[in-house]
């Protein structure tokens, strides 16, 4: 039996199934999150040795401003394929979401640099309560990345095919993924000046 | 997905019973599992008992899991008071109402073929019986399970033995599951109710459920990011939650520090507090159902109960800190914590008053639901009504962390949601199997548990108001001054046996009705909503009606007085 | 939004570009500002405002929010109302009790 409102939108809501399950789904990341910044200002408010001011001045400010323009590059690239997707033009919605892949990639890469250089001089989650927020935070943005990483690579490559079969339910995925990942996105905004400017 | 129900005739035994997609079996799944999981905690329980009314004699019979002298060493003991908190909410109670009972009867309440996402559900319940795997396993590692108590409190839990580890990681899977279940509760309520089937027609148990699924969603995430923090500070050695110059056996913990215990306790109790309302809402739900058929009249101030219930899930974010009273809290902080806790009773006391009144003049069935139902409302009646001491700071700071606060709480949830969900079983067994369930055994099962569980619980008030204190191993045999009260551990630990063996008509009812039971015709108890009235019992696999329903009217229309039957059912046009 | 036609989704595009620009330029622009010589709460303040400001840009036009369905937006914006009270109560009762 067929799920009703899977692909069509349900007359009086005006959504399908996926578009409410994603912003409820993201609503709790939301929460997820909002309790790590919480705990974030709990512990800087206890910190009467400044670890937290001392620890933000040893990130390195110019490489997290290069992966927040890097993620913000790929927000843009990942609402266009899915504008390329609605006017039909397929080749180019593979370039998009290939570029979004691409730019994933690069975050990943800088932050690999980043990681490395702090285990280098001897700085790991335990050296004081701000690295440990610091690697918890970013380490767990770090997997919501790669998570969509995975989602993404699956619309490009293995169910790509779903494009010419299913082309409004493949649309409606794109678009759900997109709001995912402008999320991870939103979160960097924040996480940026938070941790690293303050 | 074809549309062809044909193909789904050939399913393999494996895709049919265990990797199933439907939403009814799923929800049998959760229900069998978590009933195992109850007995199991229940079983831990009754061990426990026996420390507390004998301090430091041998076991009989179960003495061998304790090694050779059969005593429970202290260790054991805090193991198996945490495991039983941990087990009976997470792993029983939260499972079997909101992940059978909300699996099994929203989308047959609603109207809906199926939920809305069928996978995330099968996803959704292997969690949570990976979860309990990953629980179990804490008894088998050095140092036993996890001993630091439910609620985990750091700096103990940070330190604590290896056991606490996989609480962590076994409460992060439980977590996981609960939040794709809410996710597909709420989606499936808002997206998939049939025509005609309006917000004020909704059953109260689907707008139960729908409360119980925002009270998941939003606040489970910052219990899993506490989880995550804590489990860094396990694995990793960080001080999220310790303290500098932290003093562990006598010497300083080498550590950064910097961390704050407090911390964990606002994660903790944003969650937890939420929780006793996921506790509670499928509960009453349930009980409305049961009450409105059972009184053949429609439920008292239907409009009422919905909104204090949504009033109660919202109010229900704003209370936490009434948890942590003890902790130096400031005057103008606790004030507000008081007042919030104050109004959240309000609700709570609008719907039990609703269903109270709801009795009256009716010409009641007493069948074994219907007696477990009307037994929930006292029940929850002294448990709600012993919380208001504890909500108060002044009250609370006498009462606090002593046998007092067992007693509520468990008024709260074993003789209520415990009855509400026994009285769902008997509701709607016929439903789900097509047979059911004898009455006489059932109205013994009903007296037994009834009588022993008081037993139980009672007590816990007067030994609570003594000043014993909920976490003693020897049941406060070592302070002077409970004395007086200690011979009721005795009282105590004969009735949790008792109550034990009052279980087994329950178990030999469930066998063997499945098995040899008088067969349900499909609308069993002439009720009026959906999953009666348009669906055969138990429901068609996969796509539940015949023909998907229409709704015409309120849920609860009993009794109508032109009609030419005492039920008219929501889909009568 | 699903409902949109060709042109109002061409239109859209350049909606796109134009927020595409002002995150990078707002970006740069916190990065410049945590270089000023500024008090703690007034960098805390600027910083925060920039991010939200940057938030607001990305929900509200990636994300579709200023055009999204009722239910949605009273999700979140019971989704909102519990942030604020979990990042603001615990803050409260550390503040109420350092007074002791």
């Amino acid at each position: 039996m067929e799920i009703p409102y899977n692909v069509e939108e349900r007359q009086d809501t005006g959504m399908f199934n996926a578009k409410l399950g994603i912003w409820l789904f993201l609503a709790s990341e939301v929460m997820l999150f909002g309790g790590l910044f919480s705990a974030y200002v709990f512990l800087r408010m206890g910190d009467v040795t400044g670890t937290f001011i001392s620890g933000s001045s040893e990130l390195n400010v110019p490489l997290a401003t290069l992966n927040t323009l890097v993620l913000i590059s790929s927000s843009v690239t990942m609402i266009m394929s899915w504008v390329s997707l609605k006017l039909g033009e397929q080749k180019k919605f593979k370039q998009y979401l290939g570029s979004t892949l691409f730019l994933a990639t690069v975050f990943l890469v800088v932050k690999y640099f980043e990681y490395t250089a702090k285990f280098h001089h001897g700085i790991f989650p335990d050296t004081s309560t701000f690295f440990a927020i610091y690697f918890t935070m970013t380490g767990l943005h770090m997997i919501h990345i790669i998570g969509g990483m995975v989602v993404i690579f699956y619309f490009l490559v293995p169910g790509s095919s779903m494009m010419n079969t299913e082309s409004v339910r493949f649309t409606n995925r794109i678009e759900i993924v997109g709001l995912y990942w402008h999320f991870v996105d939103l979160v960097w905004i924040f996480l940026f000046p938070v941790l690293y400017l303050l | 997905m074809s549309g062809h129900t044909e193909t789904h005739q050939e399913e393999s035994f494996w895709r049919k019973y265990i990797f199933s997609i439907d939403h009814k079996i799923i929800g049998l799944q959760y229900g069998l599992t978590a009933l195992v999981f109850l007995f199991f905690g229940f079983c831990l329980m009754m061990m426990m008992r026996w420390q507390l009314a004998y301090p430091e004699q041998p076991m009989p019979w179960f003495g061998w899991l304790f090694g050779e002298s059969g005593i429970m060493l202290p260790e054991m003991y805090n193991s198996l008071g945490a495991m039983h908190g941990t087990i009976m909410i997470f792993l029983g109670v939260v499972p079997l109402a909101v992940g059978a009972f909300g699996n099994y009867f929203v989308p047959l309440q609603i109207g809906a073929p199926d939920m809305a996402f069928p996978k995330l559900n099968m996803a959704s319940y292997w969690c949570y019986f990976a979860g309990g795997i990953v629980m179990m396993v804490g008894f088998f590692v050095p140092g036993g399970a996890a001993n630091s108590g439910w609620t985990s409190y750091p700096p103990l839990a940070d330190i604590a033995t290896t056991g606490q580890t996989v609480w962590l990681f076994g409460m992060v899977l439980l977590i996981t599951s609960s939040l794709l279940g809410s996710i597909n509760t709420i989606t499936t309520i808002i997206q998939l109710r049939a025509k005609g089937l309006t917000w004020m027609r909704l059953p109260f148990f689907v707008w139960a459920q729908l409360v119980t699924g925002f009270l998941l969603l939003l606040a489970f995430p910052p219990l899993e990011a506490a989880g995550v923090l804590q489990l860094m500070d396990r694995l990793l050695g960080t001080s999220f939650f310790l303290p500098s110059g932290l003093v562990v056996s006598g010497e300083i913990l080498n550590v950064s520090g910097g961390g704050s215990p407090l911390l964990w306790q606002h994660m903790f109790w944003f969650l937890a507090h939420p929780e006793v309302y996921v506790l509670i809402l499928p509960a009453m739900g349930i009980v409305a159902e049961v009450l409105a058929n059972n009184t053949r009249k429609p439920l008292w101030g239907y409009k009422s109960i919905v909104y204090a219930s949504t009033f109660l899930g919202f109010m229900s974010f704003i209370v936490w800190a009434h948890h942590m009273f003890m902790t130096g809290m400031g005057a103008t902080i606790s004030a507000f914590f008081q007042t919030t806790t104050m109004i959240i009773s309000v609700p709570s006391v609008v719907i039990l008053t609703a269903m109270f009144i709801s009795l009256w003049g009716a010409s009641i069935r007493y069948n074994s639901a219907m007696l477990f139902a009307l037994g929930f409302l006292p029940m929850f009646g002294i448990g709600g009504l012993t919380g208001l001491p504890l909500g108060i700071a002044a009250s609370d700071i006498h009462l606090h962390d002593t046998y007092y606060v067992i007693g509520h709480f468990h008024y709260v949830v074993a003789p209520g949601t415990i009855f509400a969900l026994f009285a769902g079983i008997y509701y709607w067994f016929p439903k789900m199997t097509g047979k059911v369930l004898n009455e006489t055994l059932g109205k013994i099962h009903f007296w037994l548990s009834m009588i022993f569980i008081n037993g139980i619980f009672m007590p816990m008030f007067v030994q609570g108001l003594a000043g014993i204190s909920r976490r003693l191993w020897d049941g406060g045999a070592s302070y002077a001054h409970a004395t007086e009260t200690l011979w009721l551990n005795e009282v105590m630990s004969a009735s949790a046996w008792l109550l034990g063996l009052a279980q087994i008509p329950f178990i030999y009812n469930l066998i063997k009705s499945m098995k040899s039971g008088e067969k349900a015709e499909s609308n069993h108890w002439q009720a009026t909503t959906l999953e009666w009235t348009d669906a055969p019992s138990p429901p068609l696999p996969h796509r539940n009606f015949e023909i998907i329903p229409e709704v015409y009217r309120g849920p609860y229309e009993y009794s109508v007085p032109s009609a030419d039957k005492d039920f008219t059912p929501q889909s009568e046009a | 939004m699903s409902g949109h036609s060709v042109e109002d989704i061409k239109k859209s595009v350049k909606v796109y570009i134009g927020v595409f620009t002002a995150l990078a330029v707002l970006t740069v622009v916190t990065v410049a500002a945590s270089y000023l010589d500024l008090s703690f709460g007034e960098s805390f303040f600027l910083a925060l405002t920039i991010a939200s400001i940057k938030g607001t840009l990305v929900a509200g036009y990636f994300m579709h929010l200023f055009t999204e369905r009722t239910a949605i937006l009273a999700v979140l914006g019971l989704t909102f109302f519990f942030l604020i009270t979990i990042m603001f109560l615990p803050y409260m009762a550390f503040t109420d009790q350092a007074a002791i």
